[in-house]
């Protein structure tokens, strides 16, 4: 069995562990702050995946022979997964950002369609695919409880509606109808 | 013909390049994108038929050996959704020119639109063409990065909402990806799937069921499989026509191509054939169930979208050589389908102004070709004789009975199924959408808002996730002032505003009929060349199974 550093291992843990507690948050910025934590974990996994520390991986070095080197494939992969964690942090700033400039918030909202017709399921309202007509066909209403699985207790859907409302007749901002 | 292999990945990442310093010029940047989608069609079908008739075609990158280098691969399977997923494209590409996406005189920024079409190819391209694990995962962030652009262009409210669940959910499987890549090499100490094919074999068995389960978990998070396929309706109506259409065509299918590679390559007799029978089951069930609740049309052909991946998984789950070659038709099937379908909903929603089947009524008689196009592949989708989707399902439903077992046949029960209540769903769209009188609409959208006040007045905010125009709520208003005025029958006009007085925009530019109705042809093409392409998948599903083309070409070196 090859030496592990259990340093490593119990840091990256911890990390991961932080991080998912921290992507179930509500505000945008936190739950990237979570995921940069969780990028930052699995690198150390990685590290812990390429086997024990070495010396420099350059051959013709003073380093020695190849087998007292330090594995360089994961340092690479950790590198490259650092870079598009970069690119992750920027643009879910910039979408942080942009939902404070729209909302006033950044708090990550739930599904407004799926909740519109989960009420309309509770008061009983036919799809009103059949018209005026039939009256008496409620099949649709016993696909409630998977969509009621999608969501996390919504707190108000009704009242974060009127806000979007509004912001959404924002000039300028509408895709081309 | 390796030489060809790296193209269809190189000449997108070089177009969009040279697309972003030609951001001024938008007709430059047309010419760019039409020209590498173009020839990575030409490109993908040389290397189909060179698949076919010489073999996996390989290519070590930058030269490395065996033990050092990155490979990618063409061979049967590979090429041929090389060559969907890039005719798919084109026809998109050519419906949002069409529909003048690129030119919209308030927001200077579109000029990243083709950039990001292009980027989103090319991680697309090098996803079908990996033989790397890791290849495969910067391959994914590339066509996920892109589609996060994507799907937020515009930045509006709506959009950042959606984009912003598509986004987490998306990143956070992307970190599962890594996870599962350090254990991998942790491990085998390689990341080439070829050489996994090997190592994985010697591994203890609790290690190899957990790298299994961690890719599968990975990949079907991308590809919405039921447990994990929650993010998909939420996310892709809220995007732009053409760029859901692309969504739908492309990025569920490559999650559904790692799975099939991984489940075939590394895994050949694997414990989870049960759970991936229950999770393609389950997918198909409950995606069609909440198809058929869905009152927005886009959101309906999500869930359908979510379902039919059930299929998919079906044929993957079975691990016959019928059950792959099944999967392999339907996906080709699958991509070309839902994507006109896409297409054909983004003109319903130019001629209607919207998606919802509250506002939309009477298209036939207004738009009797826009309902032909509707008809036909909703009727594909649904299974009907004698088009290709009758033909994967009967392919499918036959590996599931071959097979034999009682699961396989709740299976078969639970495909045919999910057929007609596809059939049920479409045809209340096409019901509703295509031939509902403004009458029967009236009282429709009065019963609603008088039994759900809250869902009346959310409707007439506009506030229903998906396409916003004002003149929704012109239509609450309209109905209140003919209530007054004692007008019962409305006319078409001002129920569901078709006409924009005075406009001289018209309602379906041809550019962008034409590559819907391209795309529909297509579909129907695919019952003519329905034979020799079941030939083909069976030869592929073959190949897959035995491994020993794909090992052979890769290991004992087509070097270059």
């Amino acid at each position: 069995m090859n030496d592990i550093n259990l340093t490593l291992v119990v840091v990256s843990a911890a990390l991961l562990g932080c991080g998912v507690y921290l992507l179930l948050e509500r505000s945008l910025s936190r739950v990237l702050v979570g995921l940069v934590m969780m990028g930052n974990g699995v690198s150390l996994a990685f590290l812990v995946a390429g086997g024990p520390a070495g010396s420099a991986p350059i051959i013709g070095s003073e380093s020695g022979d190849a087998s007292e080197m330090a594995d360089p494939l994961p340092q690479a992969m950790v590198l490259t997964a650092i870079v598009i964690t970069l690119a992750t942090t920027a643009f879910v700033l910039a979408m942080a950002y942009r939902s404070w400039q729209l909302n006033g918030h950044d708090d990550v909202q739930d599904d407004v369609e799926d909740a519109a017709i989960r009420r309309m399921a509770a008061t009983d309202v036919t799809s009103e695919a059949y018209g005026a007509a039939s009256d008496d066909e409620d099949t649709d209403v016993s696909d409630d409880p998977r969509e009621s699985d999608e969501t996390p207790a919504a707190p108000e859907p009704g009242g974060a509606a009127p806000l979007a409302t509004a912001l959404d007749a924002v000039p300028g901002t509408e895709p081309r109808p | 013909m390796s030489a060809l292999i790296p193209l269809p990945v190189l000449l997108p990442i070089l177009g969009a390049g040279l697309s972003l310093v030609l951001g001024q010029h938008p007709r430059l940047q047309r010419l760019i994108s039409v020209v590498v989608l173009a020839s990575i069609v030409v490109v993908a079908a040389i290397l189909m038929v060179a698949a076919d008739t010489e073999g996996p075609q390989v290519l070590w990158v930058g030269g490395w050996t065996e033990t050092l280098g990155i490979v990618l691969v063409a061979d049967r399977l590979a090429a041929l959704m090389l060559l969907v997923s890039a005719t798919v494209t084109l026809a998109v590409l050519a419906y949002s020119l069409g529909q003048g996406m690129t030119e919209d005189e308030e927001n200077a920024t579109l000029s990243v639109y083709h950039p990001t079409f292009l980027v989103l190819v090319a991680g697309v391209a090098n996803a079908f063409l990996a033989g790397d694990l890791f290849n495969l995962f910067v391959s994914f962030e590339m066509l996920l990065f892109a589609s996060y652009v994507l799907l937020t262009l515009g930045g509006t409210a709506t959009r950042l909402r959606a984009g912003t669940i598509y986004v987490l959910v998306n990143l956070l499987s992307s970190t599962l990806f890594l996870i599962s890549l350090a254990v991998v090499y942790a491990a085998t100490g390689t990341l080439t799937l070829a050489h996994l094919a090997e190592r994985i074999a010697d591994l203890p068995d609790h290690v190899a069921l957990m790298i299994q389960l961690l890719l599968l978990t990975t990949f079907a998070i991308k590809a919405a499989v039921f447990p994990l396929s929650f993010w998909l309706p939420d996310s892709y109506p809220t995007a732009p026509a053409p760029v859901t259409a692309v969504f739908a065509g492309l990025l569920t299918k490559v999650g559904v191509y790692a799975i099939l590679r991984i489940q075939t390559l590394l895994f050949p007799d694997s414990p989870l054939t049960d759970l991936l029978m229950w999770a393609a089951l389950l997918t198909m069930l409950v995606g069609i169930l909440g198809a058929i609740a869905q009152s927005d049309i886009k959101r309906m052909l999500s869930f359908t979208l979510v379902s039919h991946i059930g299929y998919l998984v079906l044929g993957i789950a079975l691990a016959s050589s019928a059950g792959v070659a099944g999967t392999i038709f339907y996906v080709v099937h699958h991509i070309t389908v839902q994507t006109a379908l896409f297409l054909v909903v983004g003109l319903v929603e130019r001629r209607a102004g919207s998606t919802s089947l509250m506002r939309v009524g009477g298209l036939a008689r207004i738009a009797p070709l826009l309902a032909l196009l509707f008809f036909v592949p909703a009727m594909n989708l649904a299974g009907i004789p004698p088009f290709s989707g009758f033909i994967g399902k009967v392919g499918l439903l036959q590996a599931a009975q071959d097979q034999g077992s009682t699961l396989a046949w709740a299976l078969v029960v639970g495909g045919v199924l999910t057929s007609l209540l596809t059939l049920y769903a479409v045809t209340k769209t096409w019901a509703v959408a295509f031939w509902r009188t403004p009458a029967e609409a009236h009282e429709a959208l009065e019963e609603i808002a008088e039994r759900d006040p809250g869902y009346g007045a959310l409707s007439s905010a506009e506030h229903r996730g998906h396409v916003h125009t004002p003149r929704g709520s012109l239509s609450l208003a309209a109905i209140e002032e003919a209530r007054r005025l004692g007008d019962d029958d409305l006319p078409d006009r001002d129920f569901h505003q078709l006409i924009k007085d005075g406009d001289d925009t018209p309602h379906m530019p041809r550019s962008m009929v034409l590559p819907a109705a391209f795309l529909v042809t297509a579909s129907v093409a695919l019952t003519v060349v329905a034979g020799p392409l079941f030939a083909y998948s069976d030869r592929a599903s073959n190949d897959l199974l035995d491994r020993t083309p794909y090992l052979s070409s890769v290991l004992t070196g087509d070097e270059q």
